[in-house]
């Protein structure tokens, strides 16, 4: 490969592993081209990132063939905005990025699906994307950290991770529901809407909330258990909605496990001497979480970056910004292998582009 | 008060090294506040955690388990004072250790160990391979009681082992065998048996999480 010459690459990414559709279009600028070995850190150039989010009613969760309706029914509309944002047509595209994996089923499904249509109608290379690694890059290409702890807080995830050795290694994690499905599920319980997002409302509550009610901490070694905090607090809500009004519960609950999030995040980063750590992830853009870690990571001499909603929570451009990355190393999705899975671990792929 | 030496500094405590006022080499432990979480969370964390790893060291101690000796807890400054432990840790000896018979007797020697303490209901909590010393007569000793609770549950035991593999696949290159080792010397008692049964349980849950949670 001529490393000399100056080379850009642009990226379609869609996203729609949970209840958000999103369509990004990317463009890297390599100013004196793809070096062949080494970190790759082009030029980021965002040209479009929109998104439609699928809400069921107050008191219900997403159910995966609602999503992947909603998903079916907007796609076409959505990679339409995107190019009409971005200005660009489907022949200046470099390849077509999708969420391979982790996810919900059909979601998945559906979307993969249109990628693999519009790869062979405009004959543009596939290339299948880990989510949670779209994730990871969004948030270093945005907030420019070097090489963080990163907290990948969601819907679906949590996960403390650190870059060695090509692989984005998993040194802590839940050992069984997610944050963000815990403060979901609780929303669910006190019929707080689905709009913009249950987390979001939770937080609004917390903020009107003061007394601080006692819940079971669990942390075990780097990892954190949440499902015994959730049933507890939701007897709490059912049994005695007299004693603790839904504000300070939202905000008990906010106080403590966000806690247990810094607790493992600070114990990982005196592990492997980090001093920087980045939040992504829905659950990332939660100001309370985000002023937490920042006193935990100015206490240790450090600094924490995050993502605002446009970036944090799930979006086509993440998509985009990792293939563009694995893409610029000649990697590619042939037809036959562009599936989708509903498990893939973070620590599943092989970071190319990144020494 | 003696000359203190800091010798590390972890996310909540600092250690130093000290000498008591009989002249014992000792390590204080100190655990600090920590201003982004709630006061009340503080206090109860930092005198819990305080508390609890000084029962469970006393209780490893009665049993024969090696730990370090309980010489002091002084509730004011939150501060454990305990036996120094002279040597370097198991991730160290690992580290600097080529000999593959040697590392297998070894993780023969901590599973032999967790089995004994996980018998007398002592959950560490924090199992990781810096957790653990070799003394200066090559006696393998468990420190860092910090996170632990006493119970007799089969899943708080298999996940402490989970907590222990998951250090090892994020620490150590070969870790997959080293395990394996430290699970079969384990596995001398039909509890233990059942442990490794729900360890597996443990496993795939992690394994299977998926957005739905």
């Amino acid at each position: 490969m001529d490393t000399k010459a100056p080379r850009t690459v642009v990226a379609l990414g869609l996203e729609g592993s949970a209840n958000k559709l999103g369509i990004g279009i990317v463009k890297h600028v390599y100013p004196s081209g793809i070096s062949s070995d080494g970190e790759l850190s082009p030029e980021y150039i965002e040209l479009a990132n929109v998104r439609d989010t699928y809400n069921p009613p107050a008191g219900e969760g997403f159910l995966p063939r609602d999503v992947a309706a909603h998903h079916r029914s907007t796609i076409i509309t959505l990679v339409r905005q995107a190019f009409e944002e971005a200005k660009i047509g489907p022949q200046d595209l470099d390849c077509i990025c999708y969420t391979k994996g982790p996810g919900m089923g059909a979601p998945l499904q559906s979307v993969a699906l249109v990628a693999r249509t519009l790869s062979q109608i405009w004959d543009v290379p596939l290339v299948g994307v880990n989510h949670c690694v779209g994730h990871i890059e969004m948030g270093r290409a945005i907030t420019g950290a070097q090489n963080p702890v990163v907290l990948y807080v969601s819907g679906g995830n949590t996960q403390v991770i650190a870059y060695s050795q090509q692989t984005y290694r998993i040194f802590g994690e839940t050992l069984d529901i997610a944050i963000g499905n815990c403060l979901d599920r609780f929303a669910r319980v006190l019929m707080l809407p689905n709009d913009p997002s249950p987390g979001y409302n939770i937080e609004q509550y917390a903020k009107r909330g003061s007394k601080f009610i006692e819940l079971p901490y669990t942390v075990k070694g780097m990892d954190v258990s949440f499902s015994g905090i959730l049933s507890f607090i939701e007897k709490l809500a059912k049994t005695e909605p007299d004693k603790y009004s839904p504000e300070d519960l939202c905000y008990s609950l906010q106080e403590n496990m966000f806690a247990m999030l810094v607790e493992i995040t600070e114990r990982a980063m005196a592990h492997i001497g980090a001093t920087e750590v980045l939040v992504v992830g829905g659950v990332g853009c939660n100001v309370r979480l985000q002023e937490m870690m920042g006193q935990m990571a100015q206490e240790r001499g450090g600094k924490v970056f995050a993502t605002d909603m446009r970036y944090c929570i799930d979006n086509g451009i993440m998509i985009a910004q990792a293939g563009a990355l694995a893409f610029a190393r000649d990697f590619t999705t042939s037809i036959e292998d562009s599936w989708i899975t509903q498990r893939f671990r973070t620590d599943q792929v092989h970071v190319e582009w990144r020494v | 008060m003696a000359e203190q030496v800091l010798i590390r500094q972890g996310a909540e405590a600092r250690v130093y090294k000290t000498t008591m006022p009989d002249g014992r080499v000792a390590v204080a432990k100190q655990r600090f506040s920590k201003s982004y979480r709630h006061p009340d969370l503080d206090a109860k964390l930092t005198r819990g955690r305080l508390n609890q790893e000084a029962r469970s060291l006393k209780r490893c101690k009665e049993h024969g388990i090696c730990v370090p000796e309980v010489i002091r807890v002084d509730k004011s400054s939150a501060t454990l004072f305990i036996e120094f432990i002279h040597g370097p840790t198991l991730k160290e000896w690992i580290v600097a250790n080529g000999n593959p018979d040697q590392e297998n007797e070894l993780m023969a020697t901590v599973g032999r160990i967790l089995h004994q303490m996980h018998s007398f209901d002592v959950i560490h909590g924090d199992l990781t391979t810096s957790n653990m010393i070799l003394d200066s007569s090559n006696q393998l000793v468990l420190i860092d009681f910090g996170l632990s609770q006493i119970s007799s549950s089969a899943e708080d035991k298999a996940v402490d082992l989970y907590v222990l593999e998951r250090a090892f696949i994020s620490t150590h290159p070969n870790s997959e065998r080293l395990f394996a080792t430290v699970l079969e010397a384990y596995s001398v008692s039909e509890a233990a048996r059942l442990i490794l049964r729900r360890l597996e349980d443990v496993r795939q849950r992690g394994r299977k999480r998926d957005m739905s949670g």
